[in-house]
C-alpha cells in the first residue's frame, strides 16, 4: 500500500524539492503534502511525492510512545529489561 | 544524513515482543489480529518479526496487498491494451501478477510495450517525450491514489490517461468484520494511507463492529508497538481508534490530498481477487475526466482474451475465509497443487506475507528459533 | 499441476533470464538434461556449476562461456565490455583457475551500432584484459539488421589451468560462509540508470576482475576453502541457495554482518528491493573451513578488492538448500529471487 520512506528536504525549487535519504538524494514532488515545507524540514516520501510533512518533535515524541508502552506493561522481571531499555532510549535521545 | 527515523533498536523490540508475550497470557487464548497493507506485510517479513510473536498471537495478513487482491479482469484490462499494441507504464509490483492467461510481464515478453515507473510523475514525462498513446496503469491503495490525482490533475498532455486500478481499503475491512466466524479481534490499519485520509475515517467502523483499530507505521518498533497497544486494548475491552503513528498521522489527516482525491476519483463496488465483491473497494475516474480515463479513450476487448482461458481456478479459492482466519491453507483444495508462488491462484499466495505463500515457504507455520 | 515450463503462452519470458528458480529450471529441463547424456569425463554440464573442468595430467582445465545483454550499454562504473571480459574471468576464477590461459570473444552488433561506441567498449575490455592478465586470442564478428538485435550482444568464453578445483558443492556442516566485499553495487547502479530514476548518490558498479583476489588466498591456503561462486544475477541469495541445495546443507546468514555501503543501502529501501538479490560483478561467496576462516579473511583483506570482507553466515545440518536469515530482530527464510528486482511502491 505504501512503501513511505522519510527523507531530509535540502532544497526546494517551485513544486519540488531535492531529498536526502541516508546520503542518496532524489527529487521528490510537494503537490499534494498539506503544509509548507522548508529545507531541513523531513518528508514522507511516497511514489515520488511527498505526502506529510514530519515534524521535527517526531522522534522524540515516537521513543516516548514507545517507552509508555513499556511503562504500561512492566511487572517483575520485565522491569529489568525495560529499565535498561529506558536508559538506552534516554542516552539516545 | 542520520537513521534517527528509523526506529529499530533489537534490544527495544525485544522489550517490546516480551510485552507482547505478556499481554497474550492475561488475555489467556489465541489471539487473532489483522493488518491491511502490503508495507506491514514486507515489513513483518523483512525484519523477520513473526519469529518474536507469541505463538499464541495470530497475525494474519489481510487483503492489505493492493497488487494481490487486483483481480484477475482488472490485470487482464491491461494486458489486452498491451496486445492491441497501447504503450503501458506501470509499477514494478504490478509486473507479474497474473491475468486470465498472461501477467504484464508476459505481454511484455510477448512484445508488449511496457515500461515499470517508480512514480506517476516519470509516466507523465514519459507521455510528453512522443507522440503516441502512454496509459498509466494505476495500482495502489488510497496512498497512491492521491499521486494518480495530483497528475491529472496537472494539465497532463493529450496522449496520456489512466487505466485506474486503485483500491480504498475501509470498505474491506468491513467485510472482514463481518465474515460469519471471523476470528478476527482487531486491525492494524496502514499509517501511510492514513497520513492521508487520517485516524478520524476509521472511527464509524469502530462504533459499528465494536473492534479496535490501531494505526501504526512501519518500522518494527512501530509494528510492535501498533500491536502492543492491539492488544492492550482487546485485553481491557476498549474498542477503539488509537494513532500509535503520530509523527505522520492527525485525525483529520491531509485535507487537501483528500480533496484531491475525491474529486478525481469515486468509489465503485468490484471484486478484489480471493475474496469477494467490496462495495466502494474501487477507485474509479468520476466522469469528469473521462478525457484521461483509459476505458473510455480505449476499447478494451476482453472476451478476446478469454476464448483460450484455462479452467477457471478461482472458485475454489478460499483466500477470504483464510484471511479472516476461519480457514488455513491446508483447508484448500488449490493449496501447493495448482497454487504456488510460481502460478497464484489467489491474493494469499501472491503477496510475500501471504498466509499461504508463508505456509508454503515454510512447510506451515514458520518456526526458525530451533535452528543454529 | 502447472509449471514455470509450461507457461500459458508457450513463450520465455524476461523471468526465465533472471537468474532465480525459474532460470535454473529453464536451464535444466531444456539443455542440461539431454546434453547431460554425451560421454564426458570430469565436471560437466550436469553439475551447473560455474564452469566445466577435465583433466589435464596433474591439473584441470576449466573452461567456460557466457554471454551479455546488458542494458544500458553504459552504466556507472563501466559497460559491457568491462564486464563481458571480468563476467568470464571470475567465473574461471570460481573454479580455482585464476591464471586464465586465454579468452575468446564473439559480437554480435545492430546495423546501426554506433562506432564511436564500439570503440569505447572495446578499450573498456582490452583494459580490463590487462588487469586481469588475461588474452582474448580469438573471436568472431557478425551484423545483424536494424532492430533485429538490441544494439550488441557479446559472448565471452574462457579457459583456465588450475591444480585445486574448487566447487560449488562442497560446503559442510560447520563451514563458514565470506563474501568479499560490498553488496548489491551493480545491479542497483544498473537499475537506477535504466528505469530513469533520478537517484544522485555513489551508485557505481562493482565490476573487476577477481582472479588476483581470489589467488591470494588459494595459494596460501588451498584447503581452507572448500566451495565458491559469485553472486551475479539473483544475487547473495540466489547463489547461497545454489550452494546450500548442491551441498546439501542449510546456510544461517546474519544480516548485520552483510557488508553494504550506505548509499546502496539507501537506495534499496527507497525502491524496495532487498539487496540480497541484486546482481554483483566483483564479488565472491566462500564456504571456508571454521577454524581457517579468520586466516582467509586476512589475505581478503589485504588486497585492493577485498578490503571489505567479511564472514556473514555459517553452514548448518538443518533445512538443507534454504537459507535462514537473522535479521537482528528476528528469523526469517530468505526467498529465492522470482527474476529480475524491481522497484516497488507497496
Amino acid at each position: 500500500m505504501c512503501l513511505g520512506v522519510p527523507g531530509r528536504v535540502i532544497e526546494i525549487h517551485d513544486c519540488t524539492a531535492l531529498v536526502d535519504f541516508w546520503g542518496v538524494r532524489k527529487e521528490v514532488r510537494l503537490d499534494i503534502v498539506d503544509e509548507p515545507v522548508v529545507p531541513g524540514d523531513y518528508i514522507l516520501n511516497h511514489v515520488g511525492f511527498a505526502i506529510r510533512r514530519i515534524a521535527p518533535e517526531a522522534v522524540g515524541e515516537t521513543l516516548a510512545l514507545y517507552e509508555m508502552l513499556l511503562r504500561e506493561n512492566v511487572d517483575g522481571e520485565g522491569d529489568l529489561m525495560a529499565l535498561d531499555v529506558r536508559s538506552e532510549i534516554a542516552g539516545a535521545a | 544524513m542520520t537513521n534517527e527515523l528509523q526506529f529499530r533498536d533489537p534490544a527495544l523490540a525485544r522489550s517490546l515482543a516480551a510485552t507482547l508475550a505478556r499481554l497474550v497470557d492475561e488475555i489467556g487464548r489465541p489471539v487473532a489480529v489483522m493488518h491491511v497493507c502490503g508495507s506491514h506485510e514486507q515489513a513483518i517479513a523483512r525484519f523477520g518479526l513473526r519469529s518474536l510473536f507469541p505463538k499464541a498471537l495470530d497475525v494474519i495478513m489481510g487483503p492489505g496487498c493492493p497488487v494481490c487482491v487486483t483481480d484477475v479482469p482488472e490485470v487482464d484490462e491491461g494486458v489486452v491494451l498491451a496486445r492491441q499494441g497501447v504503450r503501458i507504464v506501470t509499477f514494478g509490483d504490478m509486473l507479474r501478477v497474473p491475468g486470465t492467461v498472461q501477467s504484464l510481464a508476459d505481454a511484455q515478453a510477448s512484445g508488449g510495450n511496457i515500461e515499470v515507473i517508480y512514480s506517476p510523475r516519470q509516466a507523465i514525462e514519459i507521455a510528453r517525450k512522443t507522440d503516441e498513446e502512454v496509459v498509466l496503469f494505476a495500482t495502489g491503495f488510497e496512498t497512491t491514489a492521491v499521486a494518480t490525482a495530483a497528475v491529472i490533475l496537472d494539465n497532463p498532455p493529450p496522449n496520456f490517461s489512466v487505466l485506474s486500478a486503485h483500491k480504498y481499503i475501509p470498505p474491506v475491512m468491513e467485510i472482514v468484520a463481518e465474515m460469519p466466524g471471523s476470528r478476527v479481534e482487531g486491525f492494524l490499519a496502514a499509517g501511510h494511507a492514513a497520513a492521508i485520509t487520517g485516524s478520524a475515517v476509521f472511527e464509524p467502523f469502530v462504533e459499528r463492529h465494536q473492534v479496535p483499530v490501531v494505526i501504526a507505521g512501519f518500522e518494527p518498533m512501530d509494528i510492535l508497538a501498533g500491536l502492543v497497544e492491539l492488544l492492550q486494548l482487546i485485553l481491557n475491552k476498549t474498542p477503539r481508534v488509537a494513532n500509535m503513528f503520530p509523527r505522520c498521522v492527525s485525525a483529520e489527516g491531509n485535507i487537501p490530498a483528500q480533496k484531491q482525491l475525491w474529486r478525481v476519483f469515486e468509489p465503485v463496488g468490484g471484486k478484489w481477487r480471493g475474496i469477494a465483491h467490496v462495495p466502494n473497494g474501487n477507485l474509479r475516474l468520476r466522469d469528469e475526466f473521462a478525457h484521461v480515463d483509459a476505458r473510455k479513450r480505449f476499447t478494451i476487448d476482453l472476451p478476446s482474451l478469454w476464448d483460450y482461458a484455462p479452467p477457471a481456478l478461482a472458485g475454489q479459492c478460499i483466500c477470504g475465509e483464510i484471511m479472516s482466519g476461519i480457514r488455513n491453507p491446508r483447508d484448500c483444495r488449490l493449496f501447493n497443487r495448482e497454487c504456488v508462488p510460481e502460478t497464484p491462484v489467489g491474493a494469499c499466495m501472491v503477496s510475500n506475507e501471504g498466509t499461504c505463500k508463508i505456509w508454503h515457504l515454510y512447510g506451515g507455520v514458520p518456526d526458525l528459533e530451533a535452528t543454529a | 499441476m502447472t509449471t514455470l515450463m509450461e507457461a500459458p503462452t508457450g513463450r520465455i519470458t524476461l523471468k526465465q533470464g533472471g537468474g532465480g528458480k525459474a532460470m535454473r529450471t529453464l536451464i535444466e529441463r531444456l539443455f542440461v538434461r539431454d546434453f547431460a547424456t554425451l560421454p564426458f569425463e570430469g565436471v560437466g554440464i550436469a553439475a551447473m556449476d560455474d564452469g566445466a573442468a577435465m583433466r589435464i595430467g596433474d591439473d584441470w582445465l576449466v573452461i567456460t562461456t557466457d554471454s551479455h545483454v546488458i542494458h544500458p550499454i553504459f552504466f556507472p562504473g563501466g559497460d559491457i565490455g568491462r564486464l563481458s571480459i571480468c563476467g568470464t574471468v571470475n567465473d574461471l576464477a570460481m573454479m580455482g583457475a585464476t591464471n586464465v590461459l586465454a579468452l575468446t570473444c564473439s559480437v554480435i552488433l545492430e546495423e546501426g551500432f554506433g562506432l564511436e561506441s564500439l570503440e569505447a567498449i572495446q578499450r573498456s575490455m582490452i583494459a580490463a584484459c590487462r588487469e586481469a592478465n588475461a588474452p582474448v586470442v580469438t573471436g568472431d564478428t557478425k551484423v545483424m539488421g536494424r532492430r533485429e538485435l538490441d544494439g550488441i550482444v557479446i559472448n565471452t568464453c574462457g579457459i583456465g589451468l588450475t591444480r585445486t578445483l574448487v566447487r560449488d558443492n562442497g560446503l559442510s556442516v560447520g563451514d563458514r560462509i565470506i563474501v568479499t566485499g560490498n553488496i548489491a553495487e551493480h545491479g542497483l547502479a544498473v537499475m537506477a540508470a535504466r528505469h530513469s530514476i533520478g537517484i544522485e548518490g555513489d551508485l557505481v558498479s562493482d565490476v573487476a576482475p577477481m582472479n588476483s583476489l581470489i589467488a591470494a588466498v588459494l595459494e596460501l591456503l588451498p584447503d581452507a576453502v572448500t566451495a565458491m561462486k559469485d553472486p551475479t544475477r539473483g544475487g547473495v541469495s540466489s547463489a547461497l541457495h545454489e550452494m546450500a541445495a548442491k551441498s546439501g546443507i542449510g546456510i544461517v546468514l546474519d544480516e548485520r554482518s552483510v557488508p553494504i555501503t550506505a548509499a546502496v543501502r539507501a537506495v534499496g529501501e527507497l525502491l524496495g528491493i532487498d539487496p540480497l538479490h541484486v546482481a554483483n560483478e566483483g564479488k565472491a561467496l566462500m564456504g571456508v573451513r571454521a577454524d581457517r576462516a579468520d586466516d582467509v579473511l586476512q589475505l581478503l583483506r589485504a588486497h585492493p578488492l577485498g578490503r571489505s570482507a567479511a564472514i556473514i553466515g555459517t553452514c548448518v545440518a538443518e533445512r538443507p538448500g534454504k537459507i535462514i536469515l537473522d535479521t537482528g530482530f528476528g528469523r526469517r527464510l530468505l526467498a529465492e529471487p522470482e527474476g529480475e528486482p524491481l522497484p516497488r511502491i507497496c
